[in-house]
């Protein structure tokens, strides 16, 4: 080591799922009165939570949010703002004044009518990656992340575990019994799937498994899983998407 | 610069060491200079194998520790010229293999020889892992068993993030699929896995198909690598998958039930 400097620090990226307050009103009395009703019901939930601000679902007006005053309602709920996301240019310098961060688009859908499962590319997604786990055989060279999804070119094996964190996450090759996928976005895999593979791992909903050769040991969307003795024989060696349906974990062919 | 091949397997007693004597020799034979190193530290039958038991005075882990020099610990083969043993010690444990002892032994025969191939004991541990760190190439010995299949395809999961190529980002470790202790009967009673099923599980290439064969255990015991017993149908598999190795177009044989004739019948061989 140069000089005999310890790293004091590491930079890195990681995604993470927070709650977010969609606004539908500039209108703040109605906010705050609903607001209100909300944390009653769960005041747990709230306290010190960092939330996110959208204001993609304001109808246009010419009036203005008063960040000051929003920021200090849900300071006062014990929430934590943090920054905004959508609206428009005036918003994000408002926004600024109150030292609110101003974050890229979602990759969320909008809205759950709007695009079922097939979350918007994401141009300012944290970088996903591969991450390593103890015990476990990560991917040393998981090819280079671009946009918000992961694709490996290759099989995954037996005690492997491909976590890719902040997106979709594409193997083009068979996955082993006794591999994993993680995902927080969707996974599609174009070839057997013998292993296991969890989508919606931050509890995204909408998140799907696409595969061409369904024999799973398990599978499961935002904590909802079926393990391979209750996926009926009809549905084992086709090509199927899964996904969530209310709360009841779905399996189509393809 | 020799090429590194590692015979490795994940599960146990699938045939790794008789693989390593068979294809070492096959090699040596071609007119290779090969070396073969014993990495199964504190069980080491390499020797045995090879029938140079008797002859072991220095073994890997002197030679990693300094207390021998490479020439010194390394045995040449009395039926071949080309071919040279580096037996295990029996009397360490594993850990006395160091990356960095095993790399500079490695890398001083890579000077010399054309192939060093690598007998890596069963299991995923520390010795397994030396075994495989340094390979340019891997024979993934596997039995038509579905235990030892999904061992082998642990073991693939490993050789393509531990090893130093995977480290180091550079070209992956070429895989091969070797099976043995193949019954075309037991497949055909449904009692084994095909090379299909194998294959379909494992999508890599197939280098050879050993069939279960007494001439094995005769060779094992005579202390003679099998592929000199160029009669029994195991010793011309290990001779076909040599050749596969080295760029050959072989095709593959001893894989239907043979049909029982007057004179096999007579001849009765394994
Ligand atoms: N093709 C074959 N036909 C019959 N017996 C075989 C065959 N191949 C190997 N064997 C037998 O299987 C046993 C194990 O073989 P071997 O020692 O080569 O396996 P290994 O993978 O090196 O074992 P270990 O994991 O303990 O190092 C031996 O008794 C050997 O004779
Ligand atoms: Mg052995």
């Amino acid at each position: 080591m140069v000089g005999g400097i310890k790293p004091a620090f590491e930079l890195k990226s990681a995604g993470f799922t927070l709650p977010i307050i969609r606004l539908l009103d500039v209108d703040l009395d109605a906010v705050a009165a609903q607001l209100a009703a909300k944390v009653e019901q769960a005041p747990d939930f709230f306290r010190n939570t960092p939330v996110v601000i959208d204001l993609g679902g304001l109808p246009e007006t010419e009036r203005d949010v008063e960040f000051p005053m929003l920021v200090g309602l849900l300071r006062g709920h014990g929430m934590l703002p943090f920054g905004v996301r959508g609206g428009t240019e005036q918003h994000h310098r408002a926004a600024q004044a109150m030292e609110l961060a101003v974050l890229g688009e979602s990759r969320v859908p909008r809205d759950k009518a709007q695009g079922r499962g097939a979350p918007p590319p994401a141009p300012r997604r944290p970088a996903p990656r591969t991450e390593p786990e103890p015990d476990h055989e990560p991917l040393a060279a998981a090819p280079p992340p671009s946009g918000s999804f992961t694709l490996i070119n290759r099989p995954i094996r037996s005690g492997q575990r491909i976590h890719a964190l902040g997106g979709d996450l594409s193997i083009v090759g068979a996955v082993s019994s006794g591999a994993e996928l993680m995902a927080e976005g969707n996974i599609h895999v174009y070839g057997p799937l013998r292993g296991r593979a969890m989508a919606g791992m931050n509890g995204n909903v909408e998140a799907r498994i696409f595969c061409q050769d369904l024999q799973a040991e398990l599978v499961s969307i935002a904590g909802h899983y079926r393990v391979s003795e209750n996926i009926p024989a009809a549905l084992r060696g086709v090509a199927v998407q899964i996904f969530l349906d209310g709360q009841a974990l779905r399996i189509e062919p393809l | 610069m020799a090429r590194i091949i590692v015979i490795t397997s994940g599960k146990g007693g699938v045939g790794k060491t008789t693989t390593a004597a068979a294809f070492s020799m096959g090699l040596a034979l071609r007119g290779h200079k090969t070396a073969v190193i014993d990495f199964d530290v504190g069980l080491r039958n390499l020797d045995l194998i090879m029938g140079c038991e008797r002859r072991v005075v220095y073994d890997f882990v002197n030679v990693i520790n300094g207390e021998a020099n490479l020439n010194q610990a390394l045995i040449r083969d009395k039926r071949c010229d080309q071919l040279y043993v580096l037996p295990a010690s029996q009397t360490r444990d594993k850990d006395a293999l160091t990356k960095e002892g095993v790399g500079a032994v490695i890398e001083e025969l890579s000077k010399t020889f054309d192939f060093v191939v690598c007998d890596s004991p069963a299991g995923i541990e520390h010795g397994a892992m030396m075994a495989m760190y340094y390979a340019d190439d891997a024979i993934v010995v596997t039995n038509p068993e579905v235990s030892s299949v999904r061992d082998s395809d642990r073991m693939l999961g490993i050789l393509s993030s531990k090893s130093q190529r995977a480290e180091t980002n550079a070209e992956p470790i070429r895989e091969f699929l070797l099976l043995t202790r193949y019954s075309p009967e037991r497949v055909a009673h449904g009692e084994m896995l095909s090379v299909e099923d194998v294959q379909e599980i494992l999508s890599m290439d197939l280098l050879g198909v050993v069939p279960e064969s007494q001439a094995v255990l005769n060779a094992s015991n005579a202390g003679t690598p099998v592929v000199l017993d160029k009669i029994s149908p195991a010793g011309q598999a290990y001779g076909d998958m040599v050749a596969r190795y080295l760029g050959e177009d072989v095709p593959h044989r001893f894989l239907a039930v043979e049909k029982k004739g007057f004179f096999s019948r007579l001849l009765k061989r394994g």
